[in-house]
C-alpha cells in the first residue's frame, strides 16, 4: 500500500465502499480476472446448457463415432457417437450444481454456523462441536466417501422410488444420486470451515465492538451474524472459493469409483469412460475434452483463491 | 517432561480409539445396512432363498447389529479379516502383500516430496518481489488442479506408448504374493512421478507461504542486522521456523496419497491396496472395503497423533494453548 493512505488520516469506510475498493483491486490484477473469466465462462455454460449446448447429452449421432473435432463436433464425439462439447456443457452444469450446494450446506450453513457457535457460546457446545470436527478429520475422507456411497446407493434409490409412488411425481427417484453425493460431500465439507471461523471469532470476541453491542443488550445471535459474521467473511470467502475446486476434483473420483452422479453427463464419468490406454492412445480427444475442462475450472479457481488472499488478508493491506 | 505435555499427549490418545470406534462401527453399520447383501453375492446368482437364508443364519447375520460388531472386531483383533467376496480367500492373505506394494510406492513418494518440495517452496518464497513467483505459483496450482486420473493416462501414453522410456504395466500377480521390491524396477517410476507432483505442487505452495510469513518477522530483520550470512539467516532462522507448521501437514498427505493410490493403481495395474479399494467398492465385497477403512483410517490416526506428539515436543504454544490446526 502506499505511504499516502497510511499517513493520512483513516478514512471511514461504509460497507459499500469498501467493497467497491476491494473490487476494484480484484479488477487491477490481470491474473483474478482471467481466473473469473474462465470460471464465469465454464459456470455459466453449464448454467445455461439447455440453450448453449449444441445437442442433448444423450443424443448420439452413429455415423460419426469417436470422431476428432470437425465442423459439426467442434470437439469430436465419443465411442457412441456423442458430441462431447455438448457433452461437456452439460458436465459444467453437474459440477455448477453439486459444487454451489454441496459448498453452501456444508461450508456455509454447517460450517459458518457451528464455528460461530463453537467460537462465541464456549464451553461444552464448543467441546461437542470440536470434537466432532476431529472426529471428521481424522478419518481418511475418500474412505468414508467410498463405503457411505457403496451401501447406501441402493437405498436411497429406493427411498426415491417410494417417495416417487407416494407422491405421484416421476422425478424424486431420478435424483437420487445428486441426494447422495451432495450429503456426503457437504457432511465432509464443513469442518474445516468450522475450525477457521471459530479461530477467528476466538481471537474477535475480545474485541471492542463485541462488548459495545453486549452493553447495548444486543441478543447472542445478533452480536454472532450482525457484528463478528462480517468480520470473518475475508477468510471465509477464500476458503470457500477454494473448495467449490475440491468438490469438482471430488466428484471427478466417486465418478471413476461407479459412485458418482448417474445418468447426466459430468466430467468425471467422462474421465472414467475415456481412461483406458487403448483409448487414449487411438482416440485422445476422449479424455482431453473434460480433462481440459475441469482442469481448467479447479486451476482458476485455485488461482482466484490466492488472489483473493492477497488482496483481503489483513496482513498484507 | 514440560509443562502441559502430559496432558496434551493424554488427550490426544484417548481421542484414537474413539475415532476408531466411531469410523469402525459406522462403517459397519452402514455395510450391514445395504441392501445388496454380501451373502448373495458370495452364494451367486442361483443360490435359492434358503440357502441364502440358511448361510445368513449361520454366520449370524441375523443377529443384532451391535452383536456382529462385536464378533467382527474379536475377529479382527485375531487378525482375522474375514473372507473377500472377489478373491474368496482371508482378506489379510490378499491385503498384507497389497499393502507392501503400496507402502513402497508411497513412502518414496513422501521421501521425494519433502526432498524437492521444501527447497522449492523456500526458493520461490525469496523470489516473492519477482516475476518468478507469480510464475512458479501457477505451476503448483497447475500441477494441483489436474486431476490424477487425467494425468495418469496421459503421462502413460507420453512416457510408456509414445517415448517408450518406461515399461507402462508389467505388475504380475507374482509381484503382490512374493517379496518383489518393485522399486528396483523401472515400472514404479511412473506411478512415483504421477504421484510426487500433485504433492510436490501442493506442499512447496505450503512452504512458500510459511516462509514467506517467517521472513516478515522481526528475529529475521534481526539477524540480519546482526550481520549474519543471507544464506545462514534463511537455513537456521528462517526455513528451521517455517517446517514446524509444515510437518502436521504430513498427515493429510498420507490420506491424500493413499486416495491417489486407488486411481493411480488401478489405472496402471498395480496390484496394491488402492486396486484392491477399487475392486471392493466395485463388487461390493464388504469384508474387503471395511479392512480397507479399518486399516486407512488406523494408519492415518496414529500417522496424526505421531506428528500432534512430536509438535507439541517442539512448540510450547500447541500443548498449552489451543490445538494447532485451527
Amino acid at each position: 500500500m502506499s505511504v499516502f493512505e497510511a499517513a493520512g488520516p483513516l478514512p471511514i469506510q461504509t460497507p459499500t465502499a469498501r467493497r467497491v475498493r476491494v473490487l476494484r483491486r480484484i479488477a487491477r490484477r490481470p491474473v483474478a480476472v482471467i481466473a473469473i473469466a474462465v470460471i464465469v465462462v465454464i459456470y455459466g455454460a453449464g448454467l445455461l446448457a439447455p440453450i448453449v449446448a449444441p445437442s442433448g447429452f444423450n443424443e448420439s449421432d452413429l455415423l460419426h463415432r469417436n470422431e476428432g473435432p470437425s465442423w459439426d463436433h467442434l470437439l469430436g464425439t465419443d465411442n457412441l457417437g456423442r458430441d462431447l462439447l455438448s457433452r461437456a456443457i452439460w458436465s459444467a452444469q453437474t459440477t455448477l450444481v453439486i459444487s454451489v450446494l454441496s459448498v453452501a450446506a456444508g461450508g456455509l450453513a454447517l460450517g459458518v454456523t457451528l464455528g460461530l457457535l463453537a467460537g462465541y457460546l464456549r464451553g461444552p457446545v464448543d467441546y461437542v462441536i470440536m470434537r466432532l470436527a476431529e472426529i471428521f478429520h481424522s478419518v481418511p475422507t475418500l474412505l468414508l466417501l467410498l463405503i457411505i456411497n457403496a451401501s447406501l446407493r441402493d437405498r436411497v434409490e429406493e427411498w426415491g422410488q417410494s417417495l416417487d409412488n407416494l407422491t405421484g411425481q416421476e422425478w424424486i427417484a431420478d435424483y437420487a444420486s445428486y441426494f447422495l453425493v451432495l450429503v456426503v460431500l457437504s457432511l465432509f465439507g464443513w469442518p474445516g470451515i468450522a475450525r477457521l471461523v471459530r479461530s477467528q471469532v476466538l481471537a474477535l470476541r475480545q474485541s471492542e465492538y463485541v462488548t459495545a453491542a453486549l452493553a447495548a443488550g444486543a441478543s447472542t445471535p445478533r452480536i454472532v451474524f450482525q457484528h463478528l459474521l462480517p468480520n470473518v467473511s475475508n477468510l471465509l470467502i477464500v476458503a470457500l472459493t477454494i473448495s467449490l475446486g475440491s468438490v469438482a476434483l471430488a466428484e471427478v473420483g466417486l465418478s471413476f469409483l461407479g459412485i458418482g452422479i448417474r445418468d447426466h453427463p459430468t466430467f468425471g464419468l467422462m474421465i472414467s469412460e475415456a481412461v483406458g490406454l487403448s483409448n487414449v492412445r487411438e482416440h485422445p480427444h476422449l479424455i482431453l475434452v473434460p480433462g481440459f475442462f475441469i482442469s481448467a475450472l479447479v486451476l482458476s479457481i485455485n488461482l482466484l483463491g490466492d488472489q483473493l488472499t492477497d488482496v483481503l488478508s489483513p496482513r498484507r493491506r | 517432561m514440560p509443562a502441559g505435555l502430559a496432558s496434551y499427549i493424554t488427550r490426544r490418545l484417548l481421542i484414537v480409539p474413539v475415532v476408531l470406534f466411531v469410523v469402525s462401527f459406522v462403517a459397519f453399520a452402514l455395510g450391514r445396512f445395504a441392501p445388496s447383501d454380501y451373502v448373495q453375492i458370495q452364494a451367486g446368482n442361483r443360490a435359492s432363498d434358503e440357502t441364502i437364508e440358511r448361510i445368513r443364519e449361520e454366520r449370524g447375520l441375523n443377529d443384532p447389529v451391535p452383536e456382529q460388531y462385536a464378533r467382527y472386531i474379536g475377529n479382527l483383533l485375531q487378525g482375522d479379516f474375514g473372507t473377500s467376496a472377489t478373491y474368496r480367500v482371508p482378506v489379510d492373505d490378499v491385503l498384507l502383500p497389497r499393502l507392501w506394494v503400496t507402502l513402497q510406492i508411497n513412502v518414496v513418494v513422501i521421501f521425494l516430496t519433502w526432498l524437492i518440495a521444501i527447497p522449492l517452496g523456500t526458493w520461490a518464497a525469496l523470489k516473492r518481489n519477482t516475476w518468478l513467483d507469480p510464475a512458479s505459483i501457477a505451476v503448483f496450482l497447475f500441477f494441483s488442479s489436474v486431476p490424477v486420473l487425467v494425468s495418469t493416462p496421459l503421462l502413460q501414453l507420453l512416457f510408456a506408448a509414445k517415448l517408450s522410456l518406461l515399461p507402462s504395466g508389467g505388475w504380475s500377480d507374482a509381484t503382490h504374493f512374493g517379496i518383489d521390491l518393485g522399486l528396483l524396477s523401472k515400472k514404479a517410476i511412473l506411478p512415483i512421478l504421477i504421484l510426487t507432483l500433485p504433492s510436490v505442487a501442493g506442499l512447496a505452495r505450503y512452504m512458500r507461504a510459511q516462509v514467506i510469513e517467517v521472513l516478515d518477522q522481526d528475529h529475521v530483520r534481526t539477524a540480519h542486522a546482526k550481520g549474519l550470512r543471507g544464506d545462514v539467516v534463511v537455513i537456521r532462522h528462517v526455513v528451521r521456523n517455517a517446517l514446524l507448521p509444515i510437518v502436521t501437514l504430513l498427515g493429510f498427505e498420507i490420506a491424500a496419497l493413499f486416495a491417489g493410490s486407488i486411481f493411480v493403481e488401478t489405472l496402471l495395474g498395480i496390484p496394491g491396496v488402492g486396486q484392491f479399494a477399487y475392486e471392493s467398492v466395485n463388487s461390493r465385497d464388504y469384508d474387503g472395503i471395511m479392512a480397507i477403512v479399518i486399516l486407512g483410517s488406523t494408519l492415518f490416526v496414529l500417522a496424526m497423533l505421531i506428528v500432534d506428539v512430536a509438535y507439541g515436543f517442539i512448540d510450547p504454544r500447541i500443548r498449552l494453548g489451543e490445538g494447532l490446526r485451527q
